[in-house]
């Protein structure tokens, strides 16, 4: 009894570790978030380089900087690095961050667990660059010339640093599949007492949903990696049709994970947003229950609907029409969003701070990306749609504000409660407007590319294609240095300048949730006691 | 931002390009080209329709949170309305929304399902006209089965095509107006895709698939596209061009292709032993439109994807590895199997690849060789 009491009294009064111990063994939910961000911020801007290069590249008809394999590679590398390295380790630090403070618990469930889904990412990370770079050296064979897809018969062609990708989805599989396994064991078992499930705050909900998916469809993918490995290496054919294989059925298992991760991307950004626009339109979230229900409709709906990104194939008439009939009716759920979004700001009192800027800009610009999806929802006009730059044009404005605004929003709003300091407004703002500008003019143009006839993924166009290329090519530029603003706004926060004014427990007026009652920055270890929910 | 039609938008597009630029190039489209049949007419109507329908629900939304920024501000001193979520549209705008959207959804997909059906249903009446396209990597293959006879199609370079580089080709898919057409389409190697949008449809082209589509062109003219499906280094360098003419001149056209692949049939299947002159320059001409894509005109190639073919180990050693690379392809690789050249082509392109670029191994290949190889 007595040792008993001695070491909790030590676990209690011990500080932060100092040095690399303190983030390689650390099991705190909070250094871990932190981690988890930095790695996505890193990953941020390898893929927007790569990005940049791309369009670059495209800026005139002709070849002129990089070669036809390395621009596909770039292709493929963009993709990964922005969903898999960007995006959902964001995501989920703004979780291993915010989720514990949110429902008053002192860490998340299973906090070495935690440790390992972090540190997976950095060996999956160097995994996915090895399988960039290994071509450039001897014997190292061709490139990934086969975008993200990596659609068979293409991608059995393709050299070794085809089995680095694979492996590294393996690892990246392996860490997201952990990390969503702690989450909803936090949120189903470490939810303060009195709150509810029905009570729990709306980023909470959001995570649970896409932990879930992520457990579904991940998988499925490694799955469908894995049989293409055999295929390349052990002499199966499963997706070979010359030995009875079928070089669609890859195409299934990879939309299989490929459209719920749509979702998965875009779930913890709806759950920021619903935590921000309450705060600066200063009433509560319109239709809480509803919310609930419309994003366990998406991700149902989202999971029975993967065969809309195959139209071309030459499926059945009936298959068609069951898909078409599926995604436009996600709408309805995705429309309710929206509406609740919208009615929380209407007869709010609003003010702009970047985080509600944000919010802003991603309702208007999502829902146009959201109904350019039903005009591709549509089969016959998916005919002509498919696989050309209206698609890229989409879904960059589907995943750049649903996903990826808003974790900018989510990073903005949370930043003084992690660091304590207000970041400058005024930067902000700038920062929001010169983002948004650069992302419509790279991105808006492109739909008329499509129409007019551009496929995507090619490195070379016709000159009647030269207009709009140019356009989007300058808003990339834009696009692509606005985020070292961010850079330089998030540092300055961190290191706390002088021009910056310390943030009190609650950094906004109208904020409402447990995360505001604890100090800024929160203190290492937080919620030891649980606070009571009425 | 981007919630004016592209029909209000086109004026600002041009005059912003015409700034950047200083000279506004050649013709660009900001939409579908005018269709070139009935199926092509009804996908670009519903095409219309679901864009009127969202730049419709766009303005809306716009309109309400652009007042709602406008209007519900603090600084304007508008005190937030704590209770809207208790009023009665607060308790039933749940079910309000998503019958509004229902209603809307269903206006697009009745729509939808009427052209789906005349697209997907391929006519089966017996005198539809069959068209077998495959894809290689990285040219197209159009066997007109009802003709027996068969075009390969590949991009013309830049100093050939001038302003229509990468959609210009050197044998143009010519085909009849007023003629119920059925495309087969397949690959012989990685997934490829037909697109010309004037035809409004794509089909991708999957080894060991064969997936169908069909038109009846209603008029003449020449409609250019590309492969869609990304299909390797040179994805971008496989354009299509249809040329639709009337049915009087498709039946010339078909008659004077088959006098030409019969002569060349002739020559083949002669006995006639070929002097090593002859078959460098047939192979010379075969290698540049064949085999250049991938291991370019001086043999050089672009390693490591596409080994040169200049002082290489299979071009110049032993004939027999030489042939049966060539006739059966390399497995794992984008080396395809010709085996479908006849035997003077193969005969032709060998002799050329173990003489030039200072290859220089005087062997000559004769068409009996190769017949022998097979």
């Amino acid at each position: 009894m007595t040792t008993t009491t001695m070491s909790h009294d030590e676990a209690h009064h011990h500080g932060a570790p100092t040095g690399w111990r303190r983030w390689l063994y650390s099991t705190n939910h909070k250094d871990i978030g932190t981690l988890y961000l930095l790695f996505a911020l890193t990953m941020l801007f390898l893929g927007g380089a790569s990005a940049m290069l791309i369009r670059a590249e495209l800026f005139q008809p002709g070849i002129q900087l990089i070669d036809p394999d390395l621009y596909n590679n770039l292709v493929t590398n963009h993709a990964l690095l922005m969903i898999f390295g960007a995006v959902m380790p964001a995501a989920a630090g703004l979780a291993n961050w915010m989720i514990p403070l949110m429902i008053g618990a002192p860490d998340m469930a299973l906090p070495r667990m935690n440790n390992l889904s972090f540190w997976i990412l950095p060996a999956a990370a160097t995994m996915l660059i090895l399988s960039f770079v290994v071509p450039f050296f001897p014997g190292g064979g061709t490139q990934i010339n086969t975008g993200w897809t990596i659609y068979p018969p293409l991608s059995v062609q393709v050299g070794m640093s085809m089995d680095f990708l694979i492996f590294a989805i393996h690892l990246l599989g392996i860490s997201s599949i952990l990390a969503s396994i702690n989450i909803i064991v936090t949120l189903l078992n470490m939810r303060a007492p009195g709150m509810t499930l029905m009570k729990m705050p709306m980023f909470c909900w959001t995570w649970l949903v896409t932990a879930f998916l992520l457990i579904l469809v991940v998988p499925v993918l490694a799955g469908g990696v894995t049989m293409l490995l055999f295929d390349r290496h052990f002499g199966t054919s499963f997706f070979d049709a010359a030995g009875g294989g079928d070089p669609v059925l890859f195409q299934h298992l990879f939309w299989f994970f490929g459209h719920p991760e749509v979702y998965i991307l875009l779930l913890p950004s709806i759950g920021v947003l619903s935590h921000v626009i309450p705060t600066f339109a200063r009433k509560p979230l319109f239709g809480y229950r509803s919310m609930v229900g419309a994003m366990l409709a998406v991700a149902t709906i989202g999971m029975v609907v993967w065969a809309h990104h195959q139209y071309t194939i030459g499926m059945s008439l009936g298959a068609v029409t069951y898909f078409m009939v599926g995604t436009i009716l996600i709408s309805i759920p995705v429309g309710l969003m929206v509406f609740n979004f919208i009615a929380t700001m209407w007869r709010g009192a609003m003010t702009f701070e970047t985080p509600m800027l944000f919010a802003i800009g991603i309702i208007l610009m999502f829902t146009f990306g959201g109904l350019s999806g039903v005009m591709l929802a549509v089969v016959p006009a998916d005919m002509q749609y498919h696989d050309s730059m209206f698609v890229v044009a989409h879904f960059h404005y589907v995943l750049m504000p649903g996903a990826v605004f808003g974790l900018f929003a989510g990073v903005f709003y949370w930043l003084p409660k992690w660091t304590g300091n207000m970041y400058n407004e005024r930067l902000g703002k700038i920062f929001f407007w010169i983002n948004v500008i650069g992302f419509n003019i790279t991105f808006f143009p492109q739909h008329f590319l499509g129409l007019a006839g551009m496929p995507r993924r090619i490195i070379d166009y016709n000159v009647m294609f030269t207009e709009f290329n140019v356009m989007s090519s300058i808003g990339a530029m834009i696009f692509g240095l606005s985020h070292l603003l961010f850079l330089y706004i998030v540092i300055q926060t961190i290191r706390g300048g002088r021009s910056l004014k310390k943030s009190e427990n609650k950094s906004w007026e109208g904020a409402k949730g447990l995360e505001w009652e604890v100090g800024s920055p929160p203190a290492f270890h937080t919620w030891e006691t649980a606070p009571q929910i009425k | 931002m981007c919630f004016k039609s592209i029909y209000t938008i086109k004026p600002l597009l041009l005059i912003l390009g015409v700034l950047l630029l200083g000279t506004a190039q050649a013709e660009y489209g900001i939409n579908f080209p005018e269709p070139a049949g009935k199926v092509a007419r009804d996908i670009y109507d519903i095409h219309m329709l679901t864009m009127q329908i969202a730049t419709f629900l766009l303005i809306i939304v716009f309109s309400i949170v652009l007042y709602s920024v406008y209007f519900h501000r603090k600084s304007r001193g508008y005190q937030a309305d704590q209770n809207f979520h208790n009023t009665w549209f607060g308790h039933w705008s749940w079910v309000i929304v998503p019958a509004l959207v229902l209603g809307v959804d269903f206006t697009i997909a009745h729509g939808a399902n009427t052209v789906l059906k005349t697209v997907w249903d391929v006519p089966k009446e017996k005198d539809i006209m069959d068209l077998k396209v495959t894809g290689h990597q990285w040219w197209w293959e159009f066997d007109y089965l009802d003709h027996g006879i068969k075009i390969e199609s590949r991009a013309l370079t830049e100093d050939k095509a001038g302003d229509l580089y990468l959609r210009d080709v050197d044998n143009r898919l010519v085909l009849p107006t007023g003629t119920k057409i059925r495309f087969l389409h397949t690959s012989a190697d990685v997934n490829h895709a037909f697109w010309v949008p004037e035809l409004a449809f794509k089909k991708d082209a999957i080894a060991g698939y064969v997936t169908e589509t069909w038109i009846e062109m209603d008029r003449e003219g020449v409609f250019r596209g590309q492969c869609a499906e990304l299909c390797g280094t040179w994805h971008s360098r496989m354009p299509i061009v249809v040329e639709a003419v009337s049915p009087e001149k498709f039946a010339e056209w078909v008659g004077k292709e088959k006098a030409v692949e019969e002569a060349a049939a002739a020559e083949a299947s002669s006995e006639k032993s070929w002097s090593k002159e002859e078959l460098m320059a047939k192979g010379e001409a075969l290698f540049n439109t064949k085999c250049a894509a991938c291991h370019q005109i001086n043999g050089t190639g672009l390693p490591p994807a596409f080994p040169p073919l200049k002082g290489s180990p299979i071009a110049t050693g032993a004939i027999v590895d030489h042939l049966k690379i060539v006739l059966n392809g390399k497995e794992g690789t984008a080396m395809q199997s010709w085996s479908s050249l006849n035997d003077l082509e193969i005969a032709a392109i060998i002799t050329y690849e173990r003489n030039a670029w200072g290859n220089d191994t005087g062997d000559v290949i004769q068409p009996a060789d190769v017949k022998n190889a097979r």
